[in-house]
């Protein structure tokens, strides 16, 4: 981040943002969830977010997309606020499960956010046809959720993450629950629809291939207190497909962003020893 | 599902249902007052002497199957069957419980949606309305029919009494039961709290109200039956009742006849609702299997 971008290019600017939670009752301790993070997110960038559990990646989207407060710093998200962003409707969320509603046909449930925001029929209609035929699962409008595979479930998901056209499509962990090959399959998915809609992407992952296949910038994160150790740029080609798995600088981009995972636990191994040592004495 | 599937649990309950006659008889076989029939259908004389003797069921207390069958078929004095006048009766009862279901359905279900909203009387109210359920129905019913002297209403009234809390406490449950991140997908949307209760909350909940409208369907019949004692009211099946335990002593099969009348508007009431469930949640996915 040596040269900051022009404002109209950034979509989410993160500034000093800390996250703490608070125990209830006596036992429970006090969080220290994310700490002094700053990250910019240029239109059109596909970042991933990685590290450790409870590295505090999730909470970071969380934060992002306004599902919960920040204790000290600023979130702007294409200029607003994120409570402005939210209620200007600008995001997009797909969650690790699909969360499609059961008694709703996929076309509809692709609908709902437009049902929410008053669309005529017709255009909701259109819309979600459009969005479905995207995920090519225009011929299972008609079903029901529970009727699709896991991985059909997901795309049903990002079809109706993509209905409102928003600014920035926050995904955590979109395809953790997946075998590994419907897994890849979706990687090659995702990156079409994203190349198609141009959209921005914060996808939260614990995968070192997946976050380096799909991303323009791989986000490297340590736990206790959740911090940003490393920003890696990927520098494969913009367009990917199942022959970048196999590049040479591909390979050497995941062993970058492993290694630098490592340095992160390293440290807190580090701080152990030191802790011990200075019991000792 | 498939016709056969589907006929399954229909034959299972015939099954123990044709067990328990059974058993019925075996009992008085066993230890009942002993048989005297004289040429049944020009058939020979038949006598037994059970080698027991059990109070519970002797002649008074489980008479016969057939004897109660019979009753079904006596002429009462307007040369109107048993049968016939119990079948009105269990009309009119009908009608009362399933004004009382609808009105303790709607209640319940508006009494969840204010209770889910308003936290604080969440805490507070939830403990009174249990408290009104422990509080025996015969205790409740005069106060509402004769306090009110709202007649067949009033009868209505005290179904809706039994059948609001199962109603309620299913309601809020169902509507709670969504994901936590559909929820998030909600407000990720700015959808505002009428929103997630029309487009989340309340699609949520059936699975869960279908359970308590079963519960409820039985109850609303019995706080008919048991409402029409203090009414007076003569019409229904709380009054052929009542009718049949004064004659218990000579015709004990008139109160069994009326008794298995109620059983049959019991049944009636939850096999209605079973049916409304399987067409309400055809859209929903089966996860456990439906205890029908």
């Amino acid at each position: 981040m040596t040269e900051r971008p022009t404002t109209d290019d950034v979509v989410v600017d993160l500034r000093g943002v800390s996250k703490v939670f608070e125990g209830r009752g006596q036992k429970a301790a006090r969080v220290e969830a994310l700490s002094g993070i700053d990250l910019s997110v240029r239109r059109g960038e596909f970042i991933s977010l990685i590290g450790p559990s409870g590295c505090g990646k999730s909470t970071l989207l969380r934060i992002v997309g306004d599902l919960i407060g920040v204790s000290d710093g600023t979130v702007m998200v294409n200029g607003k606020l994120a409570r402005e962003a939210r209620l200007a409707r600008e995001y997009g969320m797909v969650f690790q499960a699909p969360v499609l509603f059961d008694w709703r046909t996929v076309q509809r449930n692709v609908e709902l956010p437009l049902e929410i925001i008053g669309r005529p029929k017709e255009e909701r209609e259109a819309r979600a046809r459009e969005m479905l035929a995207l995920v090519e699962l225009g011929d299972f409008a008609g079903h029901h959720p529970w009727q699709l595979s896991g991985g059909m479930q997901q795309r049903a998901a990002i079809a109706r993450a993509l209905a409102l056209d928003p600014a920035i499509l926050l995904m955590d962990e979109p395809f953790g629950a997946l075998d590994e090959m419907t897994r890849e399959r979706m990687n090659l998915e995702l990156l079409r629809i994203w190349e198609r809609t141009a959209t921005t992407v914060i996808f939260v992952t614990h995968s070192i291939p997946e976050a380096v296949f799909l991303s323009t910038r791989v986000v490297v994160m340590s736990a206790r207190p959740g911090r940003i150790t490393k920003i890696v740029p990927v520098d494969l080609p913009h367009h990917r497909d199942v022959e970048t798995r196999e590049m040479e600088r591909y390979f050497e981009l995941v062993t970058e962003v492993r290694e630098s995972l490592r340095g992160s636990e390293g440290e807190a191994v580090d701080l152990r020893r030191v802790a011990a040592e200075g019991l000792s004495a | 599902m498939s016709a056969r599937r589907r006929l399954r649990p229909a034959l299972g309950f015939l099954l123990i249902v044709a067990l328990i006659l059974v058993a019925w008889e075996v009992a008085k076989l066993l230890a009942g007052d002993p048989w005297r029939y004289e040429d049944i259908l020009g058939g020979p004389a038949f006598y037994w002497d059970p080698p027991l003797r059990w109070k519970p069921v002797n002649d008074l207390n489980l008479p016969h199957l057939w004897t109660i069958f019979g009753a079904f078929w006596e002429l009462d004095a307007k040369g109107e069957t048993y049968v016939s006048s119990l079948v009105g009766a269990a009309w009119f009862t009908m009608r009362e419980s399933l004004l009382g279901f609808f009105m303790g359905a709607g209640i319940g279900l508006g009494l969840a949606i204010v209770l889910i909203h308003v936290k604080v009387l969440e805490r507070g109210l939830v403990p009174l309305l249990v408290a009104s359920q422990t509080v025996p129905i015969i205790a409740i019913a005069p106060v509402v029919v004769v306090g009110l002297r709202a007649g067949w209403f009033g009868v209505a009234i005290v179904a809706t009494y039994l059948t609001f809390f199962p109603v309620t406490i299913a309601a809020i449950r169902g509507m709670r039961a969504a994901d936590p991140r559909a929820f998030e997908l909600m407000r990720s949307y700015a959808a505002g709290r009428r929103t997630v209760l029309r487009k989340l909350r309340l699609p949520a909940s059936p699975p869960y109200l279908f359970t308590a409208f079963k519960i409820a369907a039985t109850a609303s019949v019995v706080g008919a039956i048991v409402g029409e004692f203090p009414a007076g009211i003569r019409d229904g099946l709380g009054g052929a009742l009542l009718q049949a335990m004064q004659y218990y002593s000579f015709s004990p099969q008139d109160l069994w006849a009326a008794i298995a009348a109620c059983a049959g508007v019991g049944i009636i009431a939850f096999l209605l609702v079973v049916a409304a469930e399987r067409l309400a949640l055809r859209n929903y996915r089966q996860i456990e299997d439906q205890a029908t």
